[in-house]
């Protein structure tokens, strides 16, 4: 009994393939590299944060005086927290709003006209939203009260920097709960309000809860347009007409001058920024394959 | 020729009762076994294809008729886990032992599949592009077989004066047609048909079958179908396959017009008289 | 009345967000145009930008995307077709690549910057460039572009696939006259929303490509992108506000415009490969 060998594949192809194949290891080796230059940037930091025993340190805000060796990053943490979650907080109704808007209630075209505007919106570049927000919003808060460089004009500007991709993935989600729901909801007399609220709402929050955590995840990673608006001080975000620091505006700004420890410090708060993303990333895919398997079984 | 012009769809007469082939058989098939990872699919299949003949395969679903196709142009090394057993004499060759390359195997036994698939190019370079890479250079040599090809599916007539618009907008017999072509475009030896007419409707269905018919003597065809009625008209070899023990086995094989007539088996005298499958 | 109450509500959420896209837009549009001028897009900076133009900086940019489009295309198509067509089915590393991707897509843009200055500028001594930024880009763009890719070519359909593999042709030919052509929308989804993410960056920007706004001399010479200048001119130059928008609007238009083109250039170089050739 002969058993034919698996695949005779021709020589071109199996070079091909094999040309391909080294590629594809190449990619997957480029995060191994980026980690591990990170790494390897940050160590001096970390090993010193070890030997001194001050992980229970950054609690306790030492101050960031990086020049005096002075490493207190937690304001900054904190600040990249609340100026996300506010950002969230704001841009997570308007975009389902705007959601419901676009599946339920536009006519076609009017859908296209506004589903395009929503691409339009998030293809500004940061910095463009930094500019506006600078000389448009910050001078608005101003009056209000000053500095106007603020937690507030941040939390503003980055909510409308994520409010498309809330919009657009909640849409999705919205529209791929199944027909028969809608159907069965219509067919019981319910109200439009009552069916897209308490119906179609919590059928689709798995894939909302998904868009929603990757929006976050942008907002936590964004640099630029926070950068030119909140102000810079670091200091722990007191209230909304205080202006902050965020880890990414930190990074930004000291890069360019820090070295030694400084200079691992700032990789070290960039390694966190990664992992803080990948987390929320994480338990977005995780939340979205609970959705499919809901669909599939639905 | 004037039936040509008063309805465009149809081909040429169609002589009754060509003279069949020199019983030579091409392609012989011994004690083949196909199993795809646990499952045995078909076993102890034994036969001959003969030379310019019709050979149609019929028998209910799921007896291992298209793993059988698939095994003559070695379509069954795409499925990783597909085990074949067994010997298939072509040309002097064991195509299952002996190193092959199956590039030149598929120029020399084609395929037709049951959906229609022609690539999205222009109807011109769904034949070209095989043409081409089969080594034909010469521009004005590939253009003539392009044109005999589409003429012997009787395409010709009917999109001479499109061929550079997408394949993907014809109806779906002429897909099938276009596929055929391109099949034939390499002048092959034997060419292989996994139930051609199956997804086409009836009038479709019918040109087709009337190109099968205009092949007979010039092509060797192995034809399987579901359509006994179409079996009988077209072939002139067929062999029966039934399901025995949960394995695909050939219950029958031999001349058309008496595996029709006088079956020798009692289940393929069921299957034809629609007692059974 | 509640349910038209909640209708206007909906409508007024959009039109908020209508009026918000329309006040930045607009902004940028009056502004810019107000500091804008022939001679703005062509001449060198002046007084640390509050005038002169934005010639310099308009050549890096052009080039730092040149560099990151060059690398990213090319590796992110191999990398696709790599992980459709050729990757076997049950292959762990596939999966593994394709994990890392999805991985590699969510790094904050940042951190590819703190990245690239510590790999490409120091550790591979390109110093601040305009190489060591584009190809900063490039990893950056790449996770998306082959994920997008990846899925366009999985989408095409399986019939082409045999149909190819049974006349013959090599899976090369079938992927490079078939495959890809077939999987163009998604390749030049990829594309845009690459070009898009680079012409924008400015903080992976920041530390690999530098800050001198004269002509670059060479790719190891440095460059300010577009989107730097920007946010030079509003962070650290007093009054340099009207250039900054001015800056803004033609960084808006290159956006689209480079997309624009983008998409035909695509769409015109496949649509050769469908007509006879």
């Amino acid at each position: 009994m002969s058993i034919v060998r698996q695949r005779s594949i021709n020589r071109v192809d199996r070079r091909l393939g094999q040309m391909l194949g080294l590629l594809s290891v190449g990619v997957a080796l480029l995060l191994m590299l980026i980690v591990l230059f990170l790494l390897n940037e940050s160590w001096p930091f970390l090993a010193s944060l070890w030997h001194e025993g001050q992980w229970l340190g950054l609690l306790q805000n030492p101050g960031w005086y990086p020049l005096e060796g002075r490493f207190g990053m937690t304001p900054m943490i904190l600040a990249s927290i609340a100026v996300t979650l506010g950002a969230v907080l704001l841009a997570l109704p308007l975009g389902l709003a705007n959601a419901i808007y676009l599946e339920f209630y536009a006519s076609p075209v009017t859908a296209r006209g506004f589903r395009l505007l929503l691409n339009l919106l998030a293809g500004i570049p940061s910095v463009v939203f930094g500019l506006w927000g600078l000389t448009r919003l910050v001078p608005l808060i101003t009056k209000w009260q000053a500095p106007g460089t603020s937690l507030l004009a941040a939390m503003l500007v980055l909510s409308l920097m994520i409010l498309p991709t809330i919009a657009l993935t909640s849409a999705g989600a919205l529209a791929s709960v199944p027909k028969d729901l809608l159907a069965g909801s219509m067919a019981l007399g319910l109200r439009r309000k009552t069916q897209i609220l308490h119906v179609l709402l919590p059928a689709a929050r798995s894939g909302i809860a998904s868009g929603a955590l990757l929006a976050t995840a942008r907002a936590l990673g964004e640099t630029m347009a926070v950068l030119m608006v909140a102000g810079n001080v670091v200091q722990f975000p007191s209230g909304l007409f205080e202006p902050v620091r965020v880890l990414t505006a930190n990074i930004a700004l000291e890069m360019a001058y820090a070295m030694g420890d400084h200079r691992a410090s700032l990789f070290a708060s960039g390694l966190l920024l990664t992992l803080l993303v990948w987390l929320l990333s994480w338990v977005a895919q995780r939340v979205n394959r609970q959705s499919q398997a809901f669909a599939r079984r639905g | 020729m004037n039936q040509q012009q008063a309805n465009p769809y149809t081909l040429g007469e169609i002589e009754p009762g060509a003279p069949c082939c020199v019983p030579q058989p091409l392609l012989q098939v011994r004690d083949l076994a196909v199993s795809y990872g646990e499952k045995t699919v078909l076993s102890q299949v034994s036969l001959d294809i003969y030379q310019g003949c019709i050979t149609a395969l019929i028998g209910p679903s799921g007896c291992g008729k298209t793993s059988f196709l698939a095994t003559l142009n070695r379509l069954t090394d795409q499925h990783a886990g597909a085990r074949v057993s067994g010997q298939i004499l072509f040309d002097g060759q064991d195509l299952l032992r002996d190193p092959i390359d199956t590039l030149r195997l598929r120029r020399r036994i084609g395929m037709i599949f049951q959906r229609p698939n022609p690539f999205p190019l222009s109807i011109w370079r769904n034949l070209e592009l095989p043409l081409k890479e089969h080594g034909v250079q010469n521009r004005h040599i590939r253009a003539q077989k392009i044109e005999q090809a589409f003429r012997d599916v009787g395409l010709w007539g009917e999109i001479s004066d499109r061929l550079d618009s997408s394949a993907l907008a014809l109806s779906g017999g002429q897909q099938q047609r276009v596929c055929i072509a391109r099949a034939l475009v390499l002048q092959p030896d034997i060419l292989l048909m996994d139930e051609p007419c199956s997804a086409l409707d009836p009038i479709s269905s019918g040109v087709v079958e009337e190109l099968i018919l205009r092949l007979r003597g010039r092509y060797t065809v192995v034809i399987v179908t579901h359509n006994l009625a179409q079996a009988r008209r077209v072939a002139n070899y067929a062999g029966f396959f039934w399901m025995a023990e949960r394995v695909g086995r050939l219950i029958e094989f031999g001349q058309c017009r008496h595996l029709f007539e006088s079956p020798g088996h009692e289940l393929t005298a069921a299957y034809i008289s629609g007692a059974k499958g | 009345m509640a349910d038209r109450l909640f209708a206007w509500l909906m409508l007024g959420c959009a039109l908020l967000v209508v009026a918000s896209l329309l006040w930045v837009l607009g902004d940028v549009l009056i502004e810019g145009l107000a500091h804008i001028s022939w001679t703005f897009l062509f001449a060198e900076p002046v007084d640390a930008g509050r005038s002169g133009g934005i010639g310099p900086i308009l050549i890096s940019t052009l080039w730092i995307l040149l560099i990151a489009l060059a690398a990213a295309l090319p590796l992110g198509l191999g990398v696709a077709i790599w992980l459709s067509e050729f990757a076997p089915g049950n292959s762990r590393f596939a999966v593994h690549t394709g994990i890392t991707l999805d991985i590699l897509a969510g790094v904050p843009s940042i951190v590819y910057g703190l990245f690239g200055n510590a790999f490409f500028s120091i550790y591979l001594g390109m110093g601040f460039s305009l190489l060591s930024g584009g190809l900063t880009l490039a990893c950056m763009i790449l996770p998306v572009f082959v994920r997008t890719c990846e899925s366009g070519l999985r989408a095409v359909s399986d019939d082409w696939r045999l149909g190819a593999l049974a006349l013959g042709m090599t899976r090369s030919t079938a992927i490079w006259h078939i495959l890809l052509p077939a999987a163009r929308p998604a390749i030049v989804a990829g594309m845009v929303l690459g070009i898009g993410r680079a012409t924008a960056e400015t903080a992976a920007l920041l530390f690999t490509s530098g800050y001198v706004d004269r002509m670059p001399e060479s790719l190891l010479d440095s460059g300010r992108a577009l989107a730097v200048h920007i946010y030079d001119l509003s962070m650290n130059v007093t009054g340099g506000d009207g250039a900054a928008y001015a800056s803004a609007l033609v960084l808006v238009v290159l956006i689209i415009s480079l997309n624009t083109l983008a998409q035909s250039l695509v769409d015109n170089w496949f649509k050769r490969r469908l007509v006879a050739s």
